[in-house]
């Protein structure tokens, strides 16, 4: 029981808004040696976890490739583009991206979005430049909502959908975790069970989409 | 074989590079912490293979004592200002498309090329995913750069200007990875195990499943992984109760207990490549901004997960 002593340090390091890297360490070495490791043996742990998973943090490589194109106005394009479609709103090109991307999801494609790749540089300023087109200049605080709603969008629609598809991990997992307790699934067996889940994900978060837009509506009103 | 240690390779150079910049960057008050941070997260990457795991663990140790007091500084790379971008933007056109797709189709088409047998030996089927990706960077820049007939060391200044908005917050995935391995080998999953298993309701199957969906999401709220909270909910009470116990199918509790930890992968920082990243890549002020608005579907999510998994688990 005292391992959990690491869960306490990262629940109150967070609530108290210390820096999470710090909160993160401290919350590693402390489980550590609550779990019984000395010191050495805690850092040599946490050092080959951190090597270990070098890989989370290969994506970062995409970074000046994305830098290149916004510096030549590759944001200002994609919000042109939206600007010009009438039927465009915010809610409505959201649902849009969230279909595409549960679908591609579904289908086993996860590397078609991103927030690095596909967020920040197109949907988040297609989002904007719909709310502009409607409502005219946006305050900063409506900025900022739309804003986070792209980047939720993009993992509602990935987490909901990529069960569907029978090789990713999660599925894999499941598979593997219930084989070894003498219990034989299939994928597909399994998959199949994620899609009413994904149609309600659709239904929930396509309902909160149309009321985004109407909240949009309601505060800024037309242009 | 092209696999991981390339990718290493190739990202090592890439964080030298913005230690470099930032070094000579004096617009940067906090420049030399910059500098060290990605410094050492370079050196990390380069050489993590090959170092003893004690010289990695002090790696690890000295770059959070970099970034944690007081944090990272923001750099001023040179960039372009609005006025030039709409120009620029207008003059382009719709070719500016063409390299920011090039990266996921790019990364599709490998995906499934590097896994036929005629390509084997030449990327490691498991990271053919993450190597497609890269090579789509890699493919995106050899379109763009002629076409924007950029200096070489431009988009390096401009992923530094990207790297520094993230800024620690691009290496936290990376350690509360880290964290979770710690995690397991100290044995808090099998603790928390156990005080789920405890505290179990016996009585009913509504019980059995609200324990079993709402436990999930939660202790991957803890974990910040579904993934790491799986085992652990389902051996504690998804199997005994509700698959043993009450006869419900094996195949749906797995598939939809999964998925009530995801309702919780949306709702926590400690989720932070999905949560807390994207907020600092859209420069929002608040930090769980994103979370913010997760947490209304998450919580219906996990109501209809729970109905879901009671209606159907001891039906088939």
């Amino acid at each position: 029981m005292l391992s959990l002593i690491g869960i306490v340090v990262v629940v109150v390091g967070f609530m108290a808004r210390m820096n999470p890297l710090l909160v993160v360490t401290v919350a590693a070495l402390v489980t550590g040696v609550a779990g019984g490791m000395g010191p050495v043996q805690v850092i040599e742990t946490f050092g080959k976890a951190f090597q270990e998973n070098r890989y989370v943090s290969v994506v970062w490589v995409v970074l000046p490739v994305i830098g290149l194109l916004e510096r030549a106005g590759l944001q200002e394009r994609a919000k042109t583009l939206i600007g010009q479609i009438q039927a465009a709103t915010t809610g409505r090109l959201l649902l849009l991206y969230f279909v595409v991307r549960q679908a591609t999801a579904a289908l086993g494609l996860t590397s078609l979005g991103g927030h690095a790749q596909m967020v920040r540089p197109l949907i988040a300023p297609m989002a904007e430049a719909a709310a502009e087109t409607h409502h005219g200049p946006l305050d900063d605080e409506t900025r900022q909502s739309i804003r986070a709603h792209t980047a939720a969008v993009d993992n509602i629609a990935l987490f909901f959908g990529e069960d569907i598809f029978i090789a990713i991990a999660s599925i894999l997992l499941i598979k593997g975790f219930l084989e070894q307790n003498g219990i034989l699934v299939e994928p597909l067996q399994l998959s199949v069970w994620a899609i009413p889940t994904a149609f309600c994900a659709l239904a929930i978060h396509g309902t909160r989409l149309m009321l985004l837009d109407r909240r949009l509506a309601r505060t800024l009103g037309a242009r | 074989m092209i696999g991981l240690e390339v990718l290493y390779v190739i990202g090592g150079a890439f964080f030298a590079a913005i230690a470099v910049l930032s070094a000579r960057d004096a617009t940067n008050p906090k420049r030399w912490k910059n500098t060290a941070f990605w410094g050492l997260f370079a050196v990390s990457f380069l050489f993590g293979s090959h170092l003893p795991d004690f010289a990695n663990g002090l790696v690890v140790i000295a770059m959070v004592l970099t970034a944690g007091f007081g944090g990272l500084g923001l750099g001023l790379p040179a960039t372009t200002g609005p006025e030039e971008r709409r120009e620029s933007a207008l003059r382009l056109g719709n070719r500016l498309f063409l390299p920011a797709l090039a990266i996921p189709i790019t990364a599709l088409a490998g995906t499934f090329l590097f896994k036929r047998p005629e390509l084997a030996g030449l990327v490691d089927p498991k990271q053919a995913t993450l190597v497609s990706l890269i090579l789509g960077v890699f493919v995106a820049l050899a379109i763009a750069m002629p076409m924007l007939r950029a200096k070489p060391i431009t988009p390096l200044q401009e992923g530094r200007r990207l790297l520094d908005t993230v800024g620690w917050a691009a290496v936290l995935p990376q350690m509360l990875a880290a964290l979770g391995a710690v995690f397991a080998a100290a044995g808090v999953g099998t603790a928390i195990g156990q005080i789920a298993s405890d505290w179990l309701p016996s009585g009913s199957q509504l019980a059995a499943v609200v324990a079993y969906t709402f436990g999930m999401a939660i202790f991957t709220m803890i974990m910040g992984n579904a993934f790491a909270a799986f085992p652990v909910m389902t051996a504690g009470i998804g199997l005994p109760l509700i698959v043993l116990h009450f006869g419900g199918d094996p195949a749906i509790m797995g598939a939809i207990g999964m998925l009530s930890g995801f309702c919780g992968t949306l709702m926590t920082p400690m989720a932070a490549n999905f949560n807390i990243v994207p907020a600092a890549l859209l420069e929002l002020k608040d930090r769980n901004g994103v979370i913010r608005v997760q947490i209304p579907t998450a919580i219906l999510l996990l109501l209809a997960n729970t109905a879901l998994m009671y209606v159907l688990v001891f039906r088939f």
